[in-house]
């Protein structure tokens, strides 16, 4: 088997009394795009900082491209970063800032320029070289960043909250533009991220966290429909979640009963689960059909229109069940009249499919 | 009527009077002085008081003072001597001043209060008593000295022995005692500059292959510009002027210039001549103010984002 290209192990790290990261391991391929995700203080930053070097483990390991990190300055680390705040120097033009890490390779002066010409012209810079950061916007602040740290061809490129200072039209294009350059230059990408939706959209992989533990890793499909916890199911898109009791287990099927539908749904079955088990029953909110005639088949559920925003090309409703509890439904606006639409204080019917409802055990 | 003062008060002429009142200071306690000294630095010496004057058996305006300076070498003398002490005792204090500066912004926040707090320390004391203090260290007699010779001596043949070091009345005190007394000047803005940069950036650099040492050279150093400028100035105008540190602790045979206006003016009598040198005083150090509210205004205009 092929080592993978980076690989932590068991690392942990702490502040004082304070631990910031717990026993993570975690192995990311060349080439790859991996997010770490999670809320502030959960230990992912910690994580990117013992990468580029900046902090060094309490207990663990990290190799990269086979070579044990431990004791690596930053400055001898095949890796570079994109800070959150940019860190352009300031009395440094765009041209300078790109080529900063260069003075440290065996390059001619001419090679030098190339290169930062070619950076520049990967990011789109090309004009604003003599510029000075303070006199570019912030997207094009990003790029000469992105830039600065991709001129010395690192094997791993660590980006820190990379779309967090931008706002959100520039968002959606910056995103796009980091996932075709990372394709052209082929580097390996970790990211650090609170924002899901960047994580889905930008990753091949997450690794979701919380104080301090990786929580689960997966393929942004994977982490959204098929989330281990309580915690990654409710940190990843918006869930509605509600106990539950296993009722009975038949191959990869299990009946649960929800005392908040007053009833019995089928629902895809978890490994390692018992009957008479106390459960989590979650539903995303566009898993569920909503309709103002009672569907056929089971998981079938009543309940009232209690709020309904309408966003145009789709509508979110609040339907309040019969036990009091209130569920968020995510519907489609297909057809264009609102005719058919349930309204405030309708009476409706919910249903969604076995496999869409998700059980946790955790 | 509280509604008309609350008017007047955002009205634009409060605001004029705000920004007026600087200029009007400046005009009563620069301007006018400076108008004066210049014209005395035009008069003729008169025996009598006042001592100086104007027309009757003397010229108009008379340029003797100016000439004298240019062809006196006391006058020239005076003027490289403060100048080199000037500039000796800044660099020193830069040499000094930095890294206690890098230091201040690297501590933690307690430390940090009590040590500027000892940087200012001093200031609490009178500035003659610290003098005083340090003629005393330098004296024939005293501790300080003898450890000195004492250490001199143990380095040193024995052929080249001396009983003391011959410290004071010497341009070695007059720039010791300068560089301690103005320390502060320099670290303070310097303190204030270094402070305001992002330790990020230190941490970009060091990501992009720079070792330390190099970060400081490429990162912080071009960055602290302002501050070493803002306080090479604070200490080399006044040190260049200086005349109590020279008067105490200088070589009498070889004067700084503030000790040669003050000569002029007291001993000798000659306004005119002590006008002179201080006006060409003021325009040597004209150029380096120039330079520092150059850096000071791009400085500024670089943080614009």
């Amino acid at each position: 088997m092929t080592d993978p290209f980076i690989r932590i192990d068991n690392v942990s790290k702490k502040f004082g009394t304070f631990q910031a990261v717990q026993d993570v391991s975690l192995t990311v391929a060349q080439g790859e795009i991996f997010s770490l995700l999670g809320g502030s203080g959960c230990g992912k930053t910690t994580l990117l900082r013992m990468l580029a070097g900046f902090e060094e483990p309490s207990a663990g390991q990290i190799f990269i491209d086979g070579q044990d990190m431990a004791g690596v300055p930053p400055w001898q680390r095949p890796v570079h970063m994109m800070f959150q705040s940019y860190a352009l120097f300031p009395h440094m033009s765009v041209e300078k800032n790109v080529g900063y890490g260069l003075k440290h390779e065996d390059m001619t002066a001419a090679q030098r320029k190339a290169r930062v010409a070619e950076m520049l012209e990967l990011v789109q810079l090309t004009p604003y070289g003599h510029r000075k950061p303070h006199q570019i916007s912030g997207g094009q602040r990003q790029r000469v960043a992105l830039a600065r740290a991709l001129a010395r061809q690192p094997k791993l490129l660590l980006l820190d909250e990379p779309l967090a200072a931008l706002d959100k039209k520039l968002r959606e294009h910056t995103q796009f533009e980091l996932m075709s350059i990372q394709e052209r230059t082929g580097v390996t990408f970790i990211v650090v991220t609170h924002d899901q939706e960047e994580a889905m959209t930008l990753s091949d992989r997450i690794a979701v966290m919380d104080k301090g533990r990786v929580k689960q890793v997966g393929a942004p499909t994977e982490v959204y429909e098929y989330p281990n916890s309580r915690f990654v199911a409710g940190f990843i898109g918006s869930i509605t979640a509600f106990p539950a009791k296993v009722l009975a287990v038949e191959g990869d099927m299990a009946t649960v009963l929800v005392a908040a539908f007053q009833g019995e749904v089928q629902a895809r079955a978890v490994p390692g689960l018992s009957v008479g088990q106390e459960v989590t029953l979650a539903v995303r909110p566009e898993k569920l059909v909503i309709s103002q005639v009672r569907p056929e088949g089971a998981n079938v559920i009543a309940g009232q229109v209690k709020d309904l925003a309408y966003f145009g090309k789709d509508s979110l409703y609040r339907i309040t069940l019969p036990s009091g509890e209130l569920i968020s439904v995510h519907s489609v606006n297909a057809g264009r009249s609102a005719g058919g639409r349930p309204d405030w204080d309708d009476q409706v019917y919910l249903s969604f499919a076995p496999a869409a409802a998700i059980l946790l055990v955790e | 009527m509280r509604n008309r003062i609350a008017h007047w008060l955002q009205g634009r002429g409060f605001r004029d009077v705000i920004i007026g009142l600087p200029y009007v200071w400046l005009l009563l306690f620069f301007f006018i002085p400076f108008c004066l000294v210049l014209a005395i630095s035009f008069g003729s010496r008169t025996p009598t008081a006042p001592p100086f004057g104007y027309g009757g058996d003397h010229p108009w305006i008379s340029f003797v003072g100016y000439s004298r300076l240019l062809h006196d070498e006391l006058y020239i003398r005076a003027f490289l001597v403060s100048l080199s002490n000037a500039a000796t005792a800044t660099v020193l204090c830069l040499l000094l001043g930095y890294p206690m500066s890098l230091a201040l912004t690297r501590v933690s926040a307690s430390w940090r209060n009590i040590l500027l707090m000892l940087v200012i320390l001093p200031f609490w004391t009178s500035f003659l008593l610290r003098v005083y203090a340090w003629m005393g260290l330098m004296g024939k007699n005293s501790w300080f000295n003898g450890l000195l010779t004492d250490a001199y001596n143990l380095l040193t043949p024995a052929g080249w022995h001396l009983s003391s070091i011959p410290m004071m009345h010497s341009n070695f005190a007059v720039v010791l005692v300068m560089v301690y007394t103005y320390l502060p000047f320099m670290i303070l803005p310097l303190y204030a500059n270094l402070e305001r940069l992002d330790p990020v950036l230190d941490e970009a650099a060091m990501d992009l292959g720079s070792r330390p040492f190099r970060v400081f050279l490429d990162v912080t150093l071009p960055q602290s510009l302002p501050g070493i400028i803002a306080g090479a100035m604070l200490v080399f105008i006044p040190a260049a002027g200086e005349l109590v540190i020279p008067t105490l602790v200088g070589d009498a045979s070889s004067p700084m210039i503030g000790r040669v206006i003050a000569d002029e003016f007291s001993s000798a009598s000659d306004w005119p001549m002590a006008a002179s040198v201080a006006i060409a005083l003021l325009l040597l150090m004209v150029g380096p103010m120039m330079l520092y509210t150059h850096y000071q205004t791009k400085a500024e205009a670089g943080e614009e984002p």
